[in-house]
């Protein structure tokens, strides 16, 4: 078939120009990167208070709307759905365009997806405080919410897998791949994890009972890690580095196998999160050795990222964007080494129900998909708005530097205060009494609490900084682009 | 553990479904030529260092799917 790969039409003679956005729909791109970078704040914003809750439970201030156990899930699906979505959303819908050397399928489906993903994020951040909730964490939201997030992700899927569809490119470069995989996945995950019974307008039960439903939650709740949190990120990974490094991805064919890999090993993890509970020990068993064989597929893909820049190191002296992409995936392999780890029965004896987990989770959450997120977003900004660079380069700077800080802080504080807890629970006396009662492990734990929030603090401060380069950056994009005269931007002036 | 009726069947669905589209992929020849496709995004879009964004890659031919 054709294969759009005019040699000519690719060089640089091409005039510039043309306004962006002429050949490619970016609407909905350029409102989604916006949308991550506002949510990221919020979300993390929420993240702070409730750390600073758990230090000094006052914060709560008597108000049933402001206490952490509403606040908790507001948290997470704001970081996670909201900014992580949001990023996913806008890397995508960038990428499947480029990649397919043709326009969006449908741009005003794109842009009732993203109208349809905001209202489900502000149906959440209403609903959340004021009691509403599921009870299944990362699916807290009530059924009519529910069913709102599954009409926008069927609208999601039919621009993204129309854009291919109508592609120019005979081949579908492996970052589509993983995005495709994780909008089905996710699809399947939320559709069968979603069976309730309603019983109210903000009421309903779930479908299954007991360790049954603990079952689904976990086979949800890991795969949404897996496919949401990990797949989709992989496909900003395999594309942006490249393109920021000006490099092809190290092996191309270990991306490939590396993508087949993990889709067909990931599905049953999740019962590691059900061990020493009632779900039957053959169950926790077959979720721990899944768990164990995923690291092989997620150290394939590390190492194939990194090793992009082999030969190249010295950009990452000087790039910051670069910087973000490359430590993201050094806080991949390392969570995708613990994870595996804290899957095993015996270190799990120690880590469950403990603030490691905690730890372990963030050095995903914020190490993984929040500098791969920034990173990406630092690269599709400035060419949403017109602009060569974001408006402070050395703020981006400042920022990776900051968030790494915070990173390296929040977990190493949970690391010893995980430890700590699980030592402490874990200690009997002669005659088989507890050593310690719980509440001495939280005392004991308050100092840890005060370390994790100045490194969420610190993660803040970067995400503040990066609204002010993104706003700035915007601004100056609807200025006309001849007031700071770029080399480029200047040649191609003639129109 | 009545659950694993509804789970074990999806996932065993789920790699039928997975063999068949890496079959389509094979079969499509989607594999033939890896070395080039992994250097194709870097000159596709002429998105080159410094750009202002996507500049045209030839004439867009909207209609022909």
């Amino acid at each position: 078939m054709e294969i759009a790969l005019p040699a000519a039409g690719g060089a640089p003679a091409v005039p510039r120009s043309a306004p962006v956005a002429t050949t490619y729909d970016d609407g909905a791109v350029r409102l989604f990167t916006l949308a991550a970078v506002l949510w990221g704040v919020v979300g993390m914003t929420v993240g702070v208070l409730i750390a600073a809750q758990l230090a000094w439970p006052q914060l709560n201030f008597g108000i049933p709307w402001l206490s952490y156990g509403r606040l908790r899930p507001l948290h997470t699906n704001a970081v996670i759905f909201a900014f992580g979505g949001c990023a996913l959303m806008a890397s995508s819908l960038y990428v499947v365009q480029r990649t397919s050397q043709v326009a969006l399928f449908m741009p005003k489906l794109a842009a009732f997806t993203f109208w349809g993903w905001q209202a489900v994020i502000v149906a959440a951040a209403v609903s959340l405080p004021l009691g509403y909730t599921r009870g299944k964490e990362y699916a807290e939201l009530e059924w009519p919410i529910a069913i709102l997030i599954a009409v926008v992700w069927v609208a999601y899927a039919i621009v993204f897998f129309g854009t291919i569809g109508i592609r120019k490119v005979r081949h579908i470069y492996v970052a589509n791949w993983f995005f495709g995989s994780f909008i089905i996945a996710v699809a399947l995950l939320h559709i069968v994890n979603g069976a309730v019974i309603p019983v109210g307008w903000m009421k309903s039960y779930s479908a299954y009972a007991g360790v049954q439903d603990a079952m689904v939650q976990w086979w949800y709740g890991h795969n949404a890690v897996g496919f949401f949190l990990t797949a989709g990120f992989l496909g900003m990974m395999y594309y942006f580095i490249p393109k920021q490094a000006e490099r092809p991805i190290y092996s191309y064919r270990l991306s490939i196998v590396h993508f087949w890999a993990l889709i067909f090993t990931y599905m049953w993890a999740g019962p590691h999160h059900l061990h020493y509970t009632a779900l039957p020990d053959w169950a926790q068993s077959v979720g721990m050795v899944f768990s164990l064989v995923l690291l092989a597929p997620s150290w394939g893909g590390m190492i194939n990222g990194i090793m992009t820049l082999s030969g190249a190191w010295h950009k990452l002296r000087d790039d910051p964007i670069l910087k973000f992409l490359i430590v993201s995936l050094s806080f991949y392999g390392m969570s995708t080494f613990e994870g595996p780890m804290m899957s095993i029965k015996t270190v799990n004896a120690l880590s469950h129900y403990t603030d490691w987990t905690v730890g372990h989770v963030h050095s995903g959450a914020l190490g993984w998909v929040g500098l791969i997120s920034m990173g990406t977003l630092y690269y599709m900004v400035p060419r949403m708005f017109g602009r060569t660079r974001m408006f402070s380069v050395r703020a981006i700077e400042l920022h990776f530097w900051i968030a790494t800080l915070g990173i390296v802080l929040y977990i190493a504080a949970m690391w010893m205060a995980g430890v700590m807890q699980g030592l402490m629970w874990r200690a009997v006396n002669a005659d088989g009494t507890l050593v310690y009662s719980f509440v001495e492990s939280v005392k004991a734990t308050f100092p840890f609490y005060v370390i994790r929030l100045c490194g969420g603090l610190l993660y803040l401060g970067g995400m503040l900084l990066m609204a002010w380069n993104v706003v700035m950056t915007a601004r100056a994009g609807r200025e006309p682009a001849a007031e700071t005269p770029t080399p480029l931007v200047a040649g191609a002036a003639p129109a | 553990m009545d659950i694993l009726f509804l789970l074990v069947p999806l996932s065993v669905l789920l790699v039928f479904a997975l063999m068949a589209v890496f079959s389509w992929a094979l079969q499509t020849s989607q594999f033939e030529d890896l070395q080039r496709e992994g250097h194709r995004i870097l000159d596709d879009d002429a998105d080159l260092d410094g750009d202002q964004g996507p500049a045209p890659v030839g004439p867009t031919h909207s209609g022909s799917p």
